[in-house]
Formats: C-alpha cells, structure tokens, sequence
C-alpha cells in the first residue's frame, strides 16, 4: 500500500478516480445549470466556452459542463454494474473450471471461447440493439460480452496455483472443495483479479460510450458521454467545444483507471503480465 | 505449471501471458506437434463457431420487430406481408430457421441480406479487401513505430523522452476511438482542409486486381488515384493504430527492460562487446519475441477497433457492414458476419501461434 | 612466478539502495602475478563477485568507487576512459567466465553465432579500427575457433557450433565458455564461481581443464569460490574475503595447514572431516549496510578483543608472501 502511494502516477489516477466519484455525487451542488440536464434554453444554444458556460453550451442551449457532471453519475453506475456483473460471473466460472481438470473444465472455456471469437463490441452492439436504448440494456450487453476475460484470467491462474503444495494440503487435510476454492485460491489469485477490474473499469467505460456515440445507448436527454459526442458532429467544425469536452472527460476517467491499475500491479505483483492492459 | 494443452484458447485475451507449452515426450518431433496444434484447433472451430451462431441467433430473434414487414414496406397488405414471410422461410418455427441456416451455410449459401437484397456473402467478400487495407496498414504502422519508440524509451529509461512516451501511450490507450476519430477530422479535414473528411475514395477506386485500392493504383500506374486513396487512407490509419502503437511500445519497453538485466547481457558486457551491437541484434530480439506473443492480440483487437472507426470515417468494409446490419436488424447479415468473423479471428491466432512456434529456438 | 599483472590497492565499493548505503567493499587490496592462479574465496555475499565486476570495470548504475588505484599491467583501470576499458580491456586483456554458462548465453542465437560475435570485435586478428568482418578473417577465426573448441575436449565442433544453448549439457556449455575466454589471448581470465552450476562429476574436470589452459598460455587466473575444495584442486595462493574486507592471502599450502587467520581456521575446521560432528561458525554474516567497525568478522571470532571492533588492522606479512590483517594472528 505505502509504494502505492509513492508511485506518483498511480497517485494521479486515483484522484482523478476520487474527483470522478464526487463529481457524481455531488453534481447537484457543483453544476452551475444543474436543470440543464432536462431542460433548454433554445437562445443560448452552440456557445462557446464563456465564463457563465466554461464549455459552452449544446444545441438545445444546455450547458454542457453541467450534463457533464451529471453524465459522471451514469458512467460510474454503468461501469461499477456492468463490471461487476461480469466480475460476478466470470470469477466463479474460472475458478470453478480451472479448480477441477475435466471434461466439464474444458466445456466451460470452449464456451468462454465462444463469447472470444468476435469482437466484442460487435456483440455488445447485437444485444445492445436488441434490447432496446436504455441504461440498463447497456449494462447487460457489458456484462453478458466482457465475462469471458475475468473467466479466463482465472481459469489460467487457478490452474496454476492449483499444484501449489498449500493447495494440497488443504486437499489433504480434508477441506472441500468450495472451501479450498474460496478460502485459499481466491485470495492468492485475488491481485491479477484486483488489477484487471480496474483496468476492466476503463475498458467497460469506452465500450459504454461506443454504445452511446452509435445511438444504443440511454436515450436523449439523458447526458450521456457517448452520446454527447455523437450529437456534436452535425455540428462541427463550428462547435468544436462541444465534441472536445465530453471526449476529453471519457479521457481523462479511463486514464484515471488505467493508471491505477498499473499501479496496482507494480504494487501488489511486480511479476505479473506487463502487457495490453499493462505496462 | 502442468501442460494443459486440452483446454488451450483458441483466441487470446488482453493481458493474458501466453500459457507454457506442454512439457515434451520424449517421442515428440518438431514438425508433429505442430501439427498436432494445428489439427487441435482446426477440431475446434466448428464446435465454437456453432455456440457462436445459436448466440447470434437467439439474441437476434428476441426482438419483436417483424423483418419481414420491413420488407415488405409500410403499405403492404396482410398477405403480401405473409408471402414474404414465407418466402423467407420466417413463418418457421426458430429452431427450424436457424438448423435451414445452418445447413445454407454449410453449403456456402449465407443468405440474402434481407436489408441490401444481395446475398450476403457477395457483401462479405466486396468489403473484406477495403478492412484488410484498414488494418494491415495500421498494423504496419504500429510496428514501424511503436518498435523504435519502445527500444529508445527502455534504454532512456526515466528521462524526459520515457516519461514522455509512457504519458503518450496511457492516453492513446485512454482515448475513446470515435473521439480521436472526429477530433482528426476537425484538425485535418476541416480547418486544415488536408484529407478529405469520410469515404475510402473520390469516385471510382482503381479496376480492382487485389481489392486494395493503393496496390492496385500502383499496379495500374494511376498515380492520381494512388494519391486520392492514400489521402482517405491517413486519419482513419492512424485513429486505428494509435491503441495499437501505444500497445507496442508498451510491450517493447517492458521486454527490453527486462531483458536488459539478464545474465547474457551481462557476459557481453564483460566481455566488451559494443553496445549498439547488444541493444540492436541481441537484446531487441530477446524483446521483440515478447511482443510477437501479442501481435495476434493487438491484430485482433485492430479488426475490432475498425467497426468503430470505419463507422465514424463511412469507411465501406465489415465493420460498417456489421454495424449497420445490426442496426437495421439485418438477421441473415448478422449472423454470416458473424460466422466470417469467428473464423477470420481463429484462423489469426492460429497463424501468430504457428509463427512463434517456430521462431523462439526454445520451442522447438 | 613473473611480475604483478594486477594490483588492487585500496579499493572501496559501495551501493546505494532502498534502504540506505551498502559497503560491499571496504580498502580491498590484492596483487596478482602473471601466469598464478589466484582463488577468491569467501562466503557468499563476501564481496568477491563485486570485485571481479569492479576489476572488469562493470558495475551497476548505482555502485560508487573509491580507491587508490586498480594497476593492470601499466594502467590504471579505476581511471581509464571507459571506451578504452570496453575496446581493450574487456574481452581482450581480461576476460571473464561466467558462473551460470546457461544463462549466459543468448538463448535465441546458436552458440557459433555468439563465439564468432566475440571473435568478430575481439580476435587477436582483428586490426584497430577495422571497419566491417572481412571473409578472410571470418574463415582463419572459425579455425582458431575449431582449434580451441578441441583442445576444452568438445567433440565435433562443427556440428556443436549450429546448437542452440538449450540443447547442450552444462558441462559442454562451460567448457565453450572456457573456450571463449581464451580464444582473445588474453593476459587475465577472471572465473566467477565457474564450477557452482555444475554436477559434483563434472566439477574437477572443468577445473582441471582450466588450470591446465592457464599454464601452458602463461595466463593468469582470478577464481572466485565459496568452496575451499576448489580452491585446493587448482590454485597457487589464495586470498579469503569476509563481509567486503580482503583479510588473508597465502601460497595454497600454508592457507591450508598453517593459516594465520582465525577466520580462515574456523572454515578449515568446518570442512566435514571423516565422523566427526559437523562445526559450523555461530552467528551471521552482517548486513553490509550496517556493518561492523573495524574488522568485520570480530563479532563472531573467539580472539576477539575490543581492538578488533574499534580499529582496522593493517597488513602483516608473517611468513614470506603470505599477508594477513589480524589484531591476533595465528602465526608470529
């Protein structure tokens, strides 16, 4: 924890991650046109950054750094769920099929491999589309695409620690089987699982704003951040604010995450996969 | 680590460390556990592309949106509603559409878009040449530069030029592909007026030999229409390779940097060997096979990242294809896609996995 | 024996790390005469890998030298401009094998291609400021190669030079390591541990191999060990190390029946003799960032006294080249 806190840009993320989470609390009293969400003011529509609108205003008049704020609420209830749903799925699988070394194993990744074998936005879009626009269609398209990682993270490194000798001995012992799995393999793979959820975190925020920026995401006058950029580009190259602020707040979230999670890998395991969503 | 070569993936996950390979027998030869992986895998695809399809299948038919109204248009009577469903085989109950699918498929008939009215896979093939262009372009360009980039930051490790790189290349991987995407286009189409905004072409691409519009400009001598294609190749190549750059230079970096302590390393310095000559033959191979391991992963989230970069630029290939399919309910389209995907995607990871075989000594 | 080859004198290493400064040598000396075979010997940490790597000139990052000089020949290797030490020096003058020959080789590039990489910069053939690698050198240094490759008694050498370093035995591995610190012609091979890696069976073959290279090419040898055993089966003298601090050098003889230092008496007595119970030395070895003052093996010597703790002794030469510095030697 304390080399955590010395590595200076895994400190950064966590504050932009902490300014993230009280702005989305908080964007009630921080907003300045906290109505704007809903309402518009037709005669104040595609300004420019000002002193009364510090990023200008959309083309219903709203102020965009006020839906801003509140979009900041959407994107962490849409990361944390989606995340988490698949966290939820996909740890258990893994653990379950890396655990026992049978046919049952293998079934259970060759349908992992299934969800692999296409992008996965493409499939998100599908179930995206299918579903509907609503925040929570959103939310089960993430999950139901993005259980397949946590799965075989976990699946690799179950198996791994699997022939570890304090493994055994619990086995020996007389432990059963969901006790071994819960109380000694989880938490010794819990580190791999700690960094690629925040990574995922990131990673489930861009695809959510994919989602948006196509249309399948909540529908207007929703602030979504996604969404925002994609109303933008009828407009450009006039409103060029309009397009940069959202975009540059998807930026800076993910990043936040992103950096953390490094962080949280240099500090936890230094020895572990330095790689696309790493180093 | 146990081999475990009965449940290996048959695609790669981000950040996941290529497993090791099954400890050998004794009786084993080179050539025959290649093809043992090969023939491994190939045993795998239908099984996999299978689960895939019934996936595509069912989420597709959950709506309740009726395509064979679309078809028929918003003044269709009733029963020219019911001969079109019939025509189509949508009158059938599901597990029967999609085991006639399946069939089709397995006879090299995709389907007709019920959206264009053109058999799918005449789609599928027309647009494969315009992604493959996308991609392997920024590919390139993710190596020619991302490789460099990565050498120089590790032997520069914690100065000016690493800290800058490192912040570089988190952003890159930060940024949402649709906002880099419009961002270019402000820049370079709109105020400097450089490239042209969308499209792959002005007009007609050159009489097609490979499908590629910049080779077959060449092979035609038609320079103008070279320049034309090259000019709507820059913003969407580079929105692509950006992630893919930035995923490289990582790998590069890490690898050397870990290589750069070894024993060997060490020997050559004690023994006096040049120090261009360790960093430029030795050590960037040692890091560089790390990296291959990833270049199936990066090639494959590329062909990913072009649905939404093709999207964003009307660039005519399988990602806009699969995009609009979906969004106009194109079933048929959908699901061929789909199947064509799988196999593209297997078939890649099979050919990294092949090409690292045989390249790192150790696993012969 | 001829004249000194190398003299260090006074030559203080330390590291700088996360939790505080490390004095991994303190005001070694030690001199080196051309054509002997000198062991290092010491316990592990003692220092004297961090001396071979400071003679070689190949320290990490973090190290800081001090010292009054470090003559090889008639340079001074402390002060000498790094390009020269890597063209000249390094791999020419004084080479080095490794401890570990696995990983001391590239494992992507066959072992012929790494030994011609060494002869391509470092053959005795090679002109100064010979630009490229001429067909004509090419093939007299693949003979020269060949050459040396049977007198370490590799068999087939053509066909040992197209494996891969994964694919040959530790034995044959060192030998090639042998091979490629002799083919320069240098006047100094410095041996880190060289036989540590390797099968009990393969240890005296390897050792004896070494000596009997040396001596018939004149060339001096700085082995290092922590096994008093090697240090009898090929060495001239001997110089103990304890905790950074070079306290005792002999002819291999008086080391071994009649030393002068207590230290060097208690190995010696723990060496596992016949029936007799095994005897080991109480204590640890000390934190090199927290050393003891004075000399560092008082707190564990059973003749220590408060001098010991409070000043460093200076060097005495009890019998003819034999040096010791000890507050109480053994011998008078």
């Amino acid at each position: 924890m304390k080399r955590l806190l010395r590595d200076r840009s895994a400190l950064f993320g966590l504050v932009i991650i902490v300014v993230l989470v009280l702005c989305a609390i908080f964007a009630g009293v921080l907003a300045p046109f906290p109505q704007d969400v809903t309402t518009y003011h037709l005669p104040r529509r595609l300004l420019g950054p000002n002193a009364v609108n510090y990023f200008g205003t959309d083309r219903m008049g709203a102020d965009i750094f006020s839906r801003l704020l509140f979009g900041a609420r959407l994107t962490i209830l849409i990361a944390v769920i989606a995340t988490s749903a698949a966290v939820l799925i996909g740890v258990p699988i893994g653990l379950v099929a890396g655990y026992y070394n049978n046919r049952f194993s293998d079934l259970l990744m060759r349908v992992s491999d299934v969800f692999l074998a296409v992008p996965q936005i493409v499939l998100a879009i599908a179930i995206a589309q299918t579903l509907g626009p609503a925040i929570q269609n959103v939310i089960l398209a993430l999950s139901i695409t993005y259980w397949p990682f946590w799965a075989r993270l976990v699946y690799a490194e179950t198996r791994s620690v699997r022939n570890e000798v304090f493994i055994e001995a619990a086995v020996a012992l007389g432990a059963s089987p969901l006790r071994v799995m819960v109380l000694h393999v989880l938490p010794s793979i819990a580190s791999s699982v700690i960094v690629r959820t925040t990574i995922g975190l990131g990673g489930t925020i861009l695809v959510a704003a994919a989602l948006g920026f196509l249309g399948l995401g909540p529908p207007p006058p929703t602030p979504e951040w996604g969404r925002m950029v994609a109303e933008s580009r009828e407009f450009l190259p006039q409103a060029w604010w309009y397009a940069a602020a959202p975009g540059l707040a998807i930026l800076l979230v993910v990043m936040g995450f992103n950096l953390l999670g490094d962080g949280l890998r240099d500090a936890l395991d230094p020895r572990l996969s330095r790689g696309n969503d790493g180093p | 680590m146990a081999g475990f070569q009965g449940a290996a993936p048959l695609v790669r996950v981000r950040g996941e460390t290529p497993l090791l390979p099954h400890p050998r027998r004794a009786a084993d030869t080179d050539a025959m556990r290649l093809i043992a992986m090969i023939a491994r895998r190939c045993l795998w695809m239908p099984p996999t592309l299978f689960g895939l399809l019934l996936i595509v299948f069912a989420v597709s038919h959950v709506i309740p949106s009726d395509p064979a109204r679309i078809m028929a248009g918003e003044n269709a009577t009733a029963d020219q509603v019911a001969a079109i469903r019939h025509q189509y085989g949508l009158d059938q109950s599901l597990p029967m559409q999609f085991l006639h699918y399946v069939d089709d498929v397995l006879h090299g008939d995709m389907g007709t878009s019920l959206f264009t009215q053109r058999p799918v896979a005449e789609d599928l093939i027309a647009r494969l040449p315009a992604t493959m262009e996308l991609a392997l372009y920024a590919m390139a360009l993710a190596v020619l530069a991302g490789v460099p980039l990565g050498v120089v930051a590790a032997l520069r490790r914690n100065t000016w030029f690493d800290h800058v790189v490192r912040l570089v290349t988190v952003a890159g991987l930060a940024m949402a592909a649709f906002w880099l995407a419009i961002l270019l286009q402000l820049l370079f189409s709109m105020w400097l007026g450089l490239t042209p905004v969308q499209g792959r072409i002005d007009g007609w691409g050159p009489d097609p030999i490979t499908g590629f519009f910049t080779i077959d400009a060449v092979l035609r001598g038609d320079w103008q229409t070279l320049f034309d294609a090259v000019r709507h190749l820059v913003l969407p190549t580079l929105t692509l390779a950006l992630p893919a750059i930035a995923t490289i230079v990582r790998f590069t970096r890490a690898g050397m940097i870990n290589v750069m302590s070894s024993n060997f390393v060490f020997y050559q310095v004690a023994m006096g060997i040049p120090r261009h000559r360790i960093v430029w033959k030795y050590l960037l191979r040692a890091a560089l096979i790390g990296t291959l391991t990833q270049i199936g992963l990066i090639f494959g989230n590329l062909i990913a990242g072009a649905v939404v970069v093709e999207t964003v630029f009307d660039w005519p290939g399988l990602g806009s294809f699969a995009v609009n399919s979906i969004l106009h309910s194109d079933y048929n389209a959908v699901m061929s896609f789909t199947v064509f995907a799988g196999v593209i995607f297997i078939l890649t990871n099979l050919a990294v996995d092949i090409a690292q075989t045989l390249l790192d000594p150790r696993e012969r | 024996m001829g004249p000194d080859l190398l003299a260090v004198r006074d030559v203080s290493v330390s590291f700088s790390t996360e939790s505080g400064t490390a004095f991994v040598l303190d005001e070694v000396s030690l001199t080196l005469r051309r054509g002997e075979i000198m062991g290092l010997v010491g316990e592990s940490g003692c220092g004297k890998t961090t001396l071979a790597r400071t003679i070689l000139g190949a320290l990490p990052p973090n190290a800081r030298v001090r010292g009054t000089a470090v003559m090889f020949e008639d340079r001074d290797l402390l002060t000498i401009d790094p390009g020269e030490a890597a063209d000249e020096i390094r791999g020419r003058a004084i080479t080095f094998v490794p401890q570990d020959p696995y990983s001391a080789f590239n494992p992507l590039f066959t072992v012929g291609d790494q030994i011609f990489e060494l002869l391509r910069w470092k053959s005795p053939d090679r002109q100064p400021l010979e630009a490229g690698y001429s067909r004509a050198r090419r093939q007299t240094d693949r003979d020269r190669a060949l050459t040396l490759l049977r007198l370490v008694q590799l068999p087939d050498p053509e066909r040992l030079l197209k494996k891969y370093p994964h694919e040959l035995s530790g034995g044959q591995r060192q030998r090639l390591m042998i091979a490629m610190a002799l083919l320069p012609e240098p006047r100094l091979v410095i041996a880190d541990e060289p036989t540590t890696a390797l099968d009990v069976t393969i240890q005296a073959q390897i050792l004896m191999l070494l000596r009997k290279l040396a001596v018939e090419r004149r060339v001096s040898v700085l082995l290092t060990t922590h096994d008093l055993g090697t240090a009898w089966e090929i060495c001239d003298r001997v110089t103990v190390m304890y905790a950074g601090q070079a306290m005792e050098t002999a002819p291999i003889d008086a080391f071994f029946h009649a030393p002068a230092l207590p230290y060097t008496q208690l190995l010696l007595d723990s060496l596992p003799s016949g029936e007799a119970p095994l005897r080991g030395i109480p204590g640890d070895v000390p934190n090199l960032v927290a050393a003891p003052a004075g000399c560092r093996f008082h707190p564990r010597c059973p003749r220590a006294t408060q001098i010991c703790g409070a000043a460093r002794p200076l060097s005495t030469q009890p019998r003819p080249g034999h040096w010791v510095r000890c507050h109480h030697g053994l011998l008078r």
